[in-house]
């Protein structure tokens, strides 16, 4: 009977509703909790969406739908640091210059409602605040009905902090699971998670499209940063100061762009070369503000780690390594520098030495998120060096606590959040099976990956975008 | 194999400064020396004793440079190497908010190139696309070291200004003219609407300094007002303004020239170095007058319309009227062979070879205000050095090494030697990774 049970939980649903008992029980499963140890055989009671028990010899409550674990092992829901799922305008196509060359693109592709809120007007320097949806919440603007939603939860992805990526402020990310609802309210965790910033690929004469204005070069939307931090500053400062005493003096002009720098208790600042994670670290320790880096495909290199190390930083390593361009048969190979193949070579074993170096880091899929594709490329870390408990952390408890959310989600413990994957086979293995996936205690069966990959996610250009 | 890849990278790292002594080199020192034959000893990163005879430190590397040239390291005026992500913010007529401090690219294989032509320092300037361009800084080519460690310590750090054709862009759709391609023309258009440009600018920045001088004595006298917001394009004017910033001016005709001169003197600043300067040689006394410097091509004109009146004599034309004059490259190439450039110098006005060869070192180093500490070989400057292997303004010479505070950072021999050790790993990754390719691992999009 349980075992029918079971068989019904597998296949009755082909597309992967959500059933809704409120309390399930998963038993004689081994359980891989993160935050503690790995438990060999016991159960993980699931309650109104939360973890009610874990443990050895935890009693199945009468009202339980009973899940029979034998031969599974189930691990927290993974979290994928810095993704645009959900997001409007973010599917493959659209996301294309993902706020890198996307200046002004408000004319291109189905324009989130977000960007057509920016003018494509000419910039004529940062008082026209270009580029920039600071105000913007992800939580605000998520699409309950992304079809994305569904490939990602199939990778074992329970939570995701969502992005917009859209110019050089984008707007604040948001800590979203990944529950099929009507409301997209429902999915949100957290809705401010920190401001998104990008800095374009712009060559100094306007380059890219769009309106051609300023700033148009990396040293001008460097300078156009730091400006608005300082305006920032300075807007708080008139701002408190009128709050006390209004009499006698002129009111502040409300200006939504600093008020959404305000708003925001971190920024994610790009970095992939050395060259970038240098000039970033001392950028965002002179702008003063808790950062995270993203990308951090040269973090390899022991200079790279060892900065920081020393910044004491937060790093987001991209999953989309680097790939060599198509070579034809005759091809030239030698107009590539050393550096771009050591590059290559190298990028995958970023995280193993970031762990080595004792550099806190997250591991986040830059698109590459369906199901195959996700798991080939954690994979790649692991083979180059990450073991499977770090490579594991790195996408569970690890960006959690970047986060601030390790509280509610991460790991398997009692009273947090029911987010679970359950697998046939270690999580990350070629031939390992996701049999389903708990999202705030709504169970889920992915969708059958197709053998070779879907590879549904392989055109997206991602935040972060490793291209 | 790793391990010999990071050792290589380790090895292009020049070592600590240690003690040497270069002897029996024809020393041009261009400073009080003049040329002679004889040592030169280092220490601690400084030139520490120089002369004919000189006394070895115990424990001291030595140099034997019988038949061979040394001379202080080689500065150039002008280059755009080494940024990153542009050199110029052209989307605005007023772009003095931004700096190329911020996009120092230490990773840019022009700094090895110029080092093996024997630069040690350039002035890196943001381009000549708007009228007031950006922040600027001479590096020291460190090559292998960060980026912060490439800035070159206390130098006064400058700004470009441009005047003629490239800020007013004609032919370009991203202002000026060419506007039939734009929706929105960038003012401006004319040499005039450059002239105003710059006005207004520091008709601004004169305001804001007001604001903030009134601030400060508030705070003088204990008070505690709202300060004035930080306007960061209007901060670097207020710097030239108070003598803080050098002003890199790129022009070509006499006319535009005696303007910026006009403009600086009613603004209450000075132009350094007018740059390029071509028909400097029309108005060398009005330049001398204001103290300007020109750094100038040696023979290289006619490329548009506004270089087309220019003479290879204007260097030592404007040499012969006081003012201080540098031969610069512009370009990431030409930045390789300057010591030729400064040959031409003794064809093309009968310059001596001592008097040419200050045209790119020590005459940019007072340029840039840097010769108290690079420029010539004397005691107690950076030993900043350059050896060839003949006499260095000919064809046929060649750079052997190249030190920067006392650290060797190029050495012909061994990049030469290195290049085999190079290829092989270029090699071995590109076999490694078709290798991998042929792995039956399906790529989507490949």
């Amino acid at each position: 009977m349980k075992k029918l049970l079971v068989f019904s939980l597998l296949w009755c649903c082909a597309y992967a509703l959500a059933e809704a008992p409120s309390t399930v029980a998963i038993r004689n499963a081994k359980i891989v909790t993160v935050s503690g140890p790995v438990i060999a055989k016991g159960t993980v009671i699931v309650r109104n969406g939360l973890i009610e028990a874990v443990g050895e010899s935890v009693a199945v409550p009468p009202d339980a739908w009973v899940v029979d674990g034998e031969g599974m092992t189930v691990y927290p829901g993974l979290i994928d640091a810095l993704s645009t799922v959900g997001m409007p305008g973010a599917a493959p196509a659209a996301a294309a210059g993902g706020g890198r060359a996307g200046r002004g693109s408000t004319a291109t592709q189905t324009a989130p409602a977000a960007a057509q809120t920016t003018p494509a007007t000419r910039s004529w320097g940062p008082e026209d605040r270009p580029q920039t949806t600071s105000w913007l919440l992800a939580a605000d603007e998520l699409q309950a009905g992304d079809r994305r939603v569904e490939t990602v939860r199939s990778s074992g992805i329970t939570t995701a902090v969502t992005f917009p990526t859209r110019g050089i402020f984008a707007g604040q990310g948001s800590v979203i699971d990944l529950v099929s609802g009507e409301k997209p309210a429902e999915m949100v965790v957290v809705p401010a998670a920190g401001q998104y910033l990008s800095l374009g690929s712009g060559r100094g004469f306007g380059g890219g499209g769009g309106g051609g204005g300023f700033p148009s070069s990396l040293m001008g939307i460097i300078a156009y940063i730091r400006q608005l931090y300082l305006d920032a500053d300075h807007y708080k400062l008139v701002k408190d100061a009128y709050a006390k005493d209004p009499r006698g003096m002129q009111r502040p002009e409300y200006d939504r762009a600093l008020e959404g720098l305000l708003a925001s208790q971190r920024i994610l600042l790009p970095a992939n070369q050395l060259i970038e994670i240098d000039r970033m670290l001392r950028f965002g320790a002179e702008l003063k503000q808790p950062m995270i880096l993203y990308g951090a495909r040269e973090a390899y290199r022991p200079e790279a780690a060892e900065l920081l190390k020393k910044a004491n930083a937060t790093v987001l390593v991209s999953l989309r390594w680097p790939t060599p361009p198509a070579r034809s048969a005759d091809s030239d190979d030698s107009n590539e520098t050393l550096r771009t193949l050591e590059e290559r070579d190298q990028a995958p074993s970023a995280p193993a030495v970031l762990q080595k170096a004792g550099v806190k880091f997250a591991l986040y899929s830059d698109g590459t998120d369906a199901p195959r594709d996700f798991q080939r490329a954690v994979k790649k870390a692991i083979d180059n060096g990450l073991s499977r408990d770090e490579a594991l952390r790195a996408l569970t408890l690890s960006p959690a606590e970047i986060y601030g959310i390790s509280d509610r989600v991460g790991s398997i413990e009692t009273g947090k959040i029911a987010n679970l994957v359950v697998t046939k086979g270690e999580i990350f293995d070629d031939r390992t099976q996701v049999v389903m996936v708990f999202v705030d205690g709504k169970k889920y069966t992915p969708e059958v990956a197709a053998p070779g990959g879907r590879g549904g996610a392989a055109a997206t250009a991602e935040p972060g975008g490793n291209q | 194999m790793k391990r010999i890849l990071l050792g290589t990278l380790l090895a292009l790292a020049p070592l600590c400064a240690e003690t040497i002594v270069i002897q029996n080199a024809t020393v041009m020192t261009e400073g009080p020396q003049g040329i002679f034959k004889g040592s030169v000893v280092v220490k601690d990163g400084k030139i520490a004793e120089i002369g004919e005879k000189v006394m070895v430190p115990a424990g001291a590397t030595i140099i034997e440079a019988g038949g061979q040239y040394l001379i202080p390291g080689i500065i150039d005026c002008h280059s755009h190497i080494a940024g990153s992500g542009g050199i110029n913010e052209g989307s605005v007529s007023v772009s003095s908010m931004v700096n190329i401090r911020d996009i120092i690219n230490p990773d840019d294989i022009a700094i090895y190139r110029a080092l093996a032509g024997g630069v040690t320092t350039a002035n890196i300037l943001h381009g000549s696309a708007n009228s007031i361009g950006g922040q600027t800084l001479p590096l020291k080519m460190r090559w292998g070291k960060s980026a912060q460690e490439m800035i070159f310590a206390g130098a006064t750090p400058g700004i470009k200004f441009a005047l003629g054709e490239n800020p007013k862009r004609s032919g370009n759709p991203q202002g000026g003219r060419g506007a039939g391609a734009a929706p929105v023309a960038r003012y401006p258009a004319t040499r005039m609407g450059v002239e105003d440009v710059i006005r207004e600018a520091f008709n601004d920045a004169k305001g804001y300094k007001a604001d903030w001088d009134a601030y400060d004595a508030k705070v003088a006298k204990g008070e505690h007002p709202i300060p004035p917001r930080t306007d960061l394009k209007l901060q670097a004017l207020k710097e030239v303004l108070e003598g803080k910033r050098y002003v890199h001016v790129h022009c070509y005709r006499a006319d535009e020239i005696l303007m910026m001169i006009r403009a600086a003197e009613d603004n209450g600043f000075k132009v350094r170095t007018f740059q390029h300067a071509l028909e400097g040689y029309k108005v060398a006394k009005e330049i001398a007058a204001h103290g300007a410097g020109v750094s100038t091509f040696s023979d290289w004109w006619a490329y548009k319309i506004e270089a087309i009146d220019a003479i290879p004599f204007n260097a030592a034309l404007l040499t012969k009227k006081g003012v201080i004059v540098s031969l610069n490259s512009d370009d990431a190439e030409l930045m390789r062979h300057l010591n030729t450039e400064a040959g031409k110098a003794m064809k093309y006005g009968g310059m001596n070879e001592t008097e040419a060869l200050a045209m790119v070192t020590i005459n940019p180093a007072r340029q840039l205000g840097i010769d108290k500490t690079v420029g010539s070989i004397e005691v107690g400057k950076d030993a900043d050095l350059v050896l060839y292997d003949g006499f260095p303004m000919s064809d046929f010479s060649k750079v052997l090494k190249v030190w920067i505070d006392g650290a060797q950072y190029f050495d012909r021999d061994k990049a030469i030697a290195d290049q085999a050790t190079k290829e092989a790993e270029k090699q071995r990754l590109l076999d490694k990774e078709k290798s991998g390719q042929r792995q039956p691992t399906r790529r989507p999009n490949q």
